[in-house]
């Protein structure tokens, strides 16, 4: 008798569990099929009055050019509007943050891990007040001396002030990972006769492989995902995506091209979807390399 | 790193110490046939001269921060004398921008943060008795809104809320009201905001208090099961005690994002209705005549917010350091 209850409870339970996955899942989801698929729609269709069942169809799009997809917004983003020079200088940004945050986090942060004094905590509470203050109240101090000593404007100027701020947090993250390995492993590294430098890069860096890929993913997606420093710092012709589909907006919601920015939006995203998919376990690991410890 | 993060808290306090040169004035006679006339022209070689001086500005000391567009003492003050009543009092308050947005960011910090700690237990708990092989995919999918670019992320939804888009034409026909749309009224505004504040964050919690459930110890549990506790209990007296620690740390995480929340209002294009204190520091510095001071000003204001709501958790972070040394 009493089984028979508990086994209806847990049909129950696993209905509603199950719904709200489902209902979650589309929720989380959606909105980026959504969006993918409407951007191969004219405007019409994907803003549609009537009946927004023309979304999916593409009643409009058929009409206008034969088939249901056209790639129309992705020309006019990528050629018209010049989306592909902002795609290379957020290649650029990314690229060049990751590597240099990563050569001074790495050695950084191996230092202060073997160093033993108490480092540790102020960078702690570094990484933390950086965590917490808005990048863009920095950004109104870099303007004026930027302004004065003709700084502003460039790419390299912005990839220092990301790695800038980016660096406490790398150096946090690394150095709880760099705690990880026990001092034994250097130790008898330089027994067998490495110097200090080679035992950091013959022994302790393969350790660290998992470590410096996980914050080499955080610090990308620190330099990809910024909106205010690179709307702030960049002059027009060295804009990076983001800043660009802002651009977009003003520019092109009175034009009448909002599929521009539609078609924008989703080639900024489809990197983020590959990396997802790619990085899934470092990425989650990363999120919770801090929590789990305390 | 010295130089990139101090100095600019530096240079920031003093921009927001000095306000823009007033042009200079010079008084020229005008001599033709019918006599000489005064006039009074601005000389801009000598403005320009004097901003190269001191590319600053004059400096005011500390009235940028109690004039109309911050602190604003004296309004506040008068409004405080001549309120009819606590509503009239936080109308006209409400009604100074930096007040303004004060009270978004804290009304929207401390309603999301909650909101998508609940929304992101309740997701672990129900992921976590999934089958293994549908996990990995429902991962994947629950950490796309957090990992995408968040004006991305907001751009996404706005089109969708749009009177035209998808949701925004399905609220007309479940409301029965061809004109009601999410943008026109500040209250709406607020609210779709907050729900993608959530909808941005709650994968963050959600992955934290999954890893959290991993490391559940099953004996607590199965004890739980003998001495009759149902599944309810359960979670109440054991999984959620056992959560607690990761709950503290997603509620820091999330109060420090949530405060700075910026670019949503941005994709939102809702800086009508809604301002931050990050949005309007941003408007400043991106409007024409960029007002570097007025932003510093708002700048510094901003970080003392931050270390006040930082203030508790720092002394605690230190305590345990102490601790353990």
């Amino acid at each position: 008798m009493t089984s028979t209850v508990v086994e209806n409870k847990s049909i129950k339970l696993r209905l509603f569990t199950s719904c709200f996955i489902a209902l979650w899942l589309l929720v989380a989801a959606f909105p980026f099929f959504w969006t993918f698929w409407g951007s191969f729609k004219v405007e019409l269709d994907f803003f549609s009055k009537e009946n927004w069942m023309n979304a999916i169809t593409g009643i409009r799009t058929l009409r206008e050019h034969g088939t249901a997809f056209t790639i129309e917004g992705y020309e006019g983003a990528w050629v018209q509007e010049e989306f592909w020079k902002a795609v290379i200088n957020t290649a650029l940004v990314c690229l060049f943050v990751v590597c240099t945050s990563l050569t001074i986090g790495t050695l950084g942060a191996y230092a202060l891990s073997r160093s033993g004094f108490r480092y540790a905590f102020w960078l702690l509470i570094i990484a933390l007040v950086f965590r917490a203050m808005p990048p863009i109240t920095l950004v109104a101090g870099y303007l004026l001396p930027f302004f004065e000593w003709g700084l502003w404007g460039k790419l390299s100027t912005t990839i220092v002030v990301l790695v800038a701020i980016n660096q406490p947090f790398t150096l946090w993250m690394l150095h709880s990972f760099f705690q990880k390995i026990p001092k034994d492993l250097d130790e008898s590294a330089m027994v067998d006769g490495c110097t200090h430098f080679q035992a950091f890069r013959y022994v302790i860096l393969p350790v660290m492989w998992p470590g410096v890929i996980t914050t080499g993913l955080f610090s990308f997606l620190l330099a990809y995902n910024d909106f205010a420093v690179t709307a702030m710092l960049l002059s027009k012709e060295n804009q990076t995506m983001v800043p660009k589909i802002a651009g977009f907006l003003g520019t092109t919601q009175t034009e009448g091209n909002v599929m521009f920015a539609v078609a924008a939006v989703v080639s900024a995203t489809a990197p983020l979807f590959v990396l997802v998919m790619f990085f899934q376990r470092q990425i989650v690991s990363g999120l919770t390399a801090g929590a789990v410890k305390g | 790193m010295l130089l990139f993060i101090f100095l600019p808290i530096v240079s920031v306090v003093m921009q927001s110490m000095h306000i823009d040169h007033e042009q200079v004035f010079v008084e020229v006679e005008n001599c033709d046939f019918f006599g000489c006339k005064k006039a009074t022209m601005v000389d801009a070689d000598a403005t320009a001269e004097l901003k190269k001086e001191q590319p600053l500005g004059r400096f005011v000391g500390l009235s940028n921060y109690i004039n109309r567009a911050h602190l604003a003492t004296s309004e506040v003050a008068d409004a405080w004398r001549n309120k009819d009543s606590l509503g009239d009092f936080y109308d006209r308050v409400y009604n100074l921008p930096l007040y303004r947005a004060i009270i978004f960011t804290l009304v929207y910090t401390f309603t999301v943060t909650p909101l998508l700690i609940i929304l992101g237990f309740l997701i672990a708990i129900a992921v976590n008795s999934l089958h293994q092989r549908l996990k990995g995919l429902v991962i994947f999918f629950s950490l796309l809104p957090m990992i995408v670019t968040p004006l991305v992320g907001s751009l996404i939804l706005f089109w969708m809320i749009d009177s035209r888009g998808i949701i925004g034409h399905s609220l007309q026909m479940l409301f029965d009201d061809p004109d009601l749309s999410l943008k026109a009224s500040t209250s709406l505004t607020w609210i779709t905001l907050m729900v993608y504040g959530v909808w941005h964050s709650a994968p963050f919690a959600f992955v934290i208090f999954y890893a959290g459930l991993q490391t559940l110890p099953q004996d607590t549990l199965e004890s739980a099961m003998i001495d009759g506790a149902s599944r309810w209990e359960r979670i109440r007296y054991v999984v959620i005690p056992h959560l607690t620690p990761l709950v503290t740390f997603v509620a820091l995480i999330q109060l420090m994002d949530n405060f700075r929340v910026f670019e949503p209002i941005v994709g939102f294009n809702a800086s009508a209705h809604a301002t931050s204190l990050s949005s309007i520091i941003y408007t400043d510095l991106g409007g024409e005549s960029q007002l570097l001071s007025s932003a510093s000003t708002t700048s510094v204001l901003t970080i003392l917010g931050v270390i006040i709501l930082l203030s508790p958790v720092l002394y605690r972070t230190w305590r345990d350091w102490e601790r353990k040394v």
